[in-house]
């Protein structure tokens, strides 16, 4: 029978290098149900014995107040694995042990894997395992997942731990009078409790004054009344007594701590990471530097290299197009098997893979800046401004990201900020202007405001952050009330990235991706193309108005004309910018074609209060399928994500209305 | 006092903790507990939040939450 591992530890203590290498390339990356937080799984061999290794998100304590931490305490509940692989940070010791005596409470095999031993080494410091081990009463190997040292034995350990081969007694020795409230709780609820080892968990828990285990545990009211007795006497503020549990929990750690790490010499000056600090978060320096790295990584992704990978990804697709085109006309397939198989199969989906080179580039940038503890950095610099919307710094760099394109925005907030945070960003991203609607201003502004183009471009990007701050304000005083989660956030020590795991992460980031390009992104432009290519009477056309998109622009078109622009061309437009935003001027190429250019076509089709509406409208109606269907994602339902939709084409709308009719005073004058 | 009076650089004993819910339930498994020794390194370029040291590692905490722990200022 396959055996269940979990990999338990902090965040920044080398947890993701350890699942490398533990699984190799055995691993996959899903989803824990129901919420948006990545579940990597894989599976390791010892002889005969088969292992599921399951790595649980980064947390600092099994108290279930982030999502990521019910997750962890929901999997060790109800999954008992065979063992629990605890990786601990030797550099950091003390604050790695709290999650260590949680975890020893549970009562599951377990064995301590004490990372970044040589990282203390380096630094001049012994570290005594032995000590540790005998302390704890579990198994404390010394490895380095950096270098691969000790983790065979790691994996040999933990295979006997399965087997039940080693007995362990892992011994949490609190003062007397922790440990006598602990026993009585523990000796109340015993029988209600599944397995006798974790009587000292809940009766923990129940200490503290969790609910949910009471609700767990099915604790009658008189059992109930009793346990809440033996924890008042401990400490009768309730308050009080979580704070008196964990200074007993610190000074129990404290004590185990003690002589492990030693530095036989004091350390001569600030560390590396003082050192750095000193500049890159500095009074003077910070922000100019903050501004200087998302500069680089910005023109890497969205600039010319980013680009060029784009424009040769899309040539490779147009010559594989020309290719199938040719051997189709060969063979005298009908025009409409000609015009699926190129214009939705490799035209649509190739549209979407086009955005590949970008989301690999933007996510290896986005991984070392993680690795290397930065990003930590990047969220302390502008957690300010974020505070007045409810959300910490951690969301801003995904709303940056934004103004690239917004699919790897949304992709990029996974796992930065809790939950609700991770909503709000998600709804708030596609507000940024995206590069793809930058062809449409340019447009329009090329033809409305000659000689101003750069203050209305401008003016563009300032207004969708502008709508940002607005619909953030008022869905934080909405949808999110409440206090937001406290931005208590770890500044990791800076470590060099290593090639692998940045490697790793961008290549997973691209097949979830890639999998979504080929099932919904797929299904969704078979569907348009449907709309794009049949009439009403399920004729297949070329002529655009005449297509059923052409006849749904026709009934969509008195809508817009309150915002000026109620020529069905306009709204057609606007229908394709669904697929991609770039598709929005080609399509007015299309249908103002042979009218003497696309610019004087425009400049007779709109009045600069119109051509100013459009530009509005277009930089914030809901954002194109790829993106939509990220955005689905990380909402966590196709309900959500509508919703969402429905929102940013409301705001739209109403903002289009209002520089139709504000605009409309300033520029009354200029009307052609 | 509390930890938001302090300058860069001062250092204080954690005396008492004037918050409550998740925050409290975080600093207190962050390890700001009574008698915990923590040292204010910064603060951030826009004023806040700021930056702190304890156990031989680096949090950050705003300002406002930072208020609500009570401290005893340690001389240089």
């Amino acid at each position: 029978m396959e055996k269940k591992a979990a990999l338990v530890g902090n965040p920044n203590c080398g947890k993701t290098t350890l699942f490398n290498l533990l699984t190799g390339q055995r691993q996959y990356v899903g989803n824990w149900a129901g919420v948006t937080v990545d579940k990597k799984e894989g599976r390791l061999s010892l002889g005969r014995l088969k292992v599921r290794l399951t790595d649980l998100p980064g947390i600092y304590s099994l108290s279930p107040y982030s999502l990521e931490e019910g997750v962890a305490l929901g999997f060790l509940l109800d999954e008992r694995p065979d063992v629990v692989i605890n990786i601990v940070d030797a550099g950091n010791l003390e604050r790695n042990l709290y999650l260590t005596v949680q975890l020893m409470e549970l009562g599951l095999p377990m064995v301590v894997a004490l990372n970044m031993v040589d990282e203390v080494e380096s630094r001049g410091g012994r570290v005594d395992h032995a000590l540790l081990q005998r302390r704890l009463g579990v198994p404390v190997l010394p490895i380095s997942a950096r270098r691969g040292e000790g983790v065979q034995e790691l994996v040999e350990l933990a295979g006997e731990l399965c087997q039940r081969k080693v007995r362990l007694l892992p011994r949490v020795r609190y003062d007397r009078e922790t440990a006598g409230a602990l026993e009585e709780i523990a000796g109340l609820i015993a029988r209600q409790v599944p397995e006798k080892r974790l009587c000292a968990f809940f009766a923990a828990r129940l200490l503290e004054g969790d609910t949910q285990t009471a609700a767990r545990l099915h604790l009658g009211d008189s059992l109930l009344a009793k346990a809440k007795a033996a924890a008042a006497r401990y400490h009768p503020e309730p308050q009080q007594r979580q704070s008196r549990l964990a200074d007993a929990r610190w000074r129990l750690i404290r004590a185990g701590a003690a002589g492990v790490v030693r530095y036989p010499r004091r350390e001569k000056g600030p560390g590396l990471t003082q050192r750095l600090d000193r500049i890159l978060i500095s009074r003077v320096w910070g922000l100019p530097l903050f501004l200087l790295i998302f500069f680089c990584m910005f023109s890497i992704t969205f600039g010319p290299l980013g680009n060029t990978l784009k424009t040769l990804l899309e040539g490779l697709i147009g010559r594989l197009g020309g290719f199938f085109g040719g051997l189709l006309a060969q063979s005298g397939a009908p025009d409409w098997t000609y015009s699926l198989l190129l214009d939705a199969v490799i035209g649509g989906v190739g549209g979407v893979l086009a955005f590949l080179p970008q989301i690999m580039l933007l996510f290896f940038c986005l991984s070392i800046l993680e690795d290397s503890g930065y990003m930590a950095r990047a969220a302390f610099l502008m957690d300010r401004l974020l505070q007045g919307l409810g959300l910490t710094g951690k969301c801003f760099i995904p709303m940056l990201m934004g103004f690239g394109c917004t699919t790897p925005a949304v992709m990029a907030a996974r796992g930065m900020g809790d939950e609700r945070e991770r909503r709000l960003t998600v709804l708030l991203i596609p507000f940024m202007s995206c590069s793809a609607r930058l062809p449409i201003y340019a447009l329009f502004a090329g033809v409305f405001f000659k000689g101003h183009e750069n203050v209305a471009v401008l003016g563009m990007y300032l207004l969708g952050l502008a709508v940002a701050v607005l619909c953030g304000l008022l869905l934080r005083h909405t949808l999110f009330r409440g206090p937001g989660r406290p931005f208590v956030m770890e500044l990791p020590p800076y470590r060099l990235p290593t090639l692998s795991g940045t490697l790793r992460h961008m290549w997973q980031k691209c097949v979830g991706f890639l999998t979504k390009a080929g099932t919904i992104i797929f299904s969704m432009n078979v569907v348009i193309w449907l709309l794009q290519s049949f009439t009403p009477s399920l004729q297949y056309t070329v002529q655009p108005e005449q297509s059923l998109f052409g006849a749904l622009g026709r009934a969509l078109a008195p809508l817009f004309a309150p915002l000026g622009f109620g020529e069905w061309q306009a709204a057609v437009a606007l229908l394709s910018g669904l697929i991609a935003k770039e598709s929005v001027v080609a399509t007015f190429g299309v249908l103002f074609g042979g009218q003497g250019g696309l610019t004087a076509a425009i400049s007779a089709h709109f009045t600069p209060q119109s051509g100013l509406a459009f530009m509005v409208f277009s930089l914030l109606y809901m954002p194109c399928i790829s993106a939509f269907v990220a955005i689905s994602r990380e909402l966590g339902s196709l309900r959500a994500a509508l919703s969402a939709a429905l929102l940013q084409c409301s705001v739209a709308y109403l903002a289009s209305f209002a520089a139709y009719r504000v605009g409309g005073m300033f520029l009354g004058g200029a009307v052609c | 006092m509390t930890l938001r009076e302090l300058r860069p650089g001062q250092s204080g004993v954690v005396v008492a903790m004037r918050c409550e819910g998740a925050l409290r339930r975080r600093l207190l498994d962050m390890g700001l507990t009574r008698g915990t020794l923590v040292r204010l390194l910064r603060i951030a370029p826009l004023g806040d939040p700021l930056e702190i040291a304890l156990m031989g590692y680096e949090l950050s905490l705003r300002r406002a939450d930072a208020g609500k722990i009570e401290i005893e200022l340690i001389s240089e």
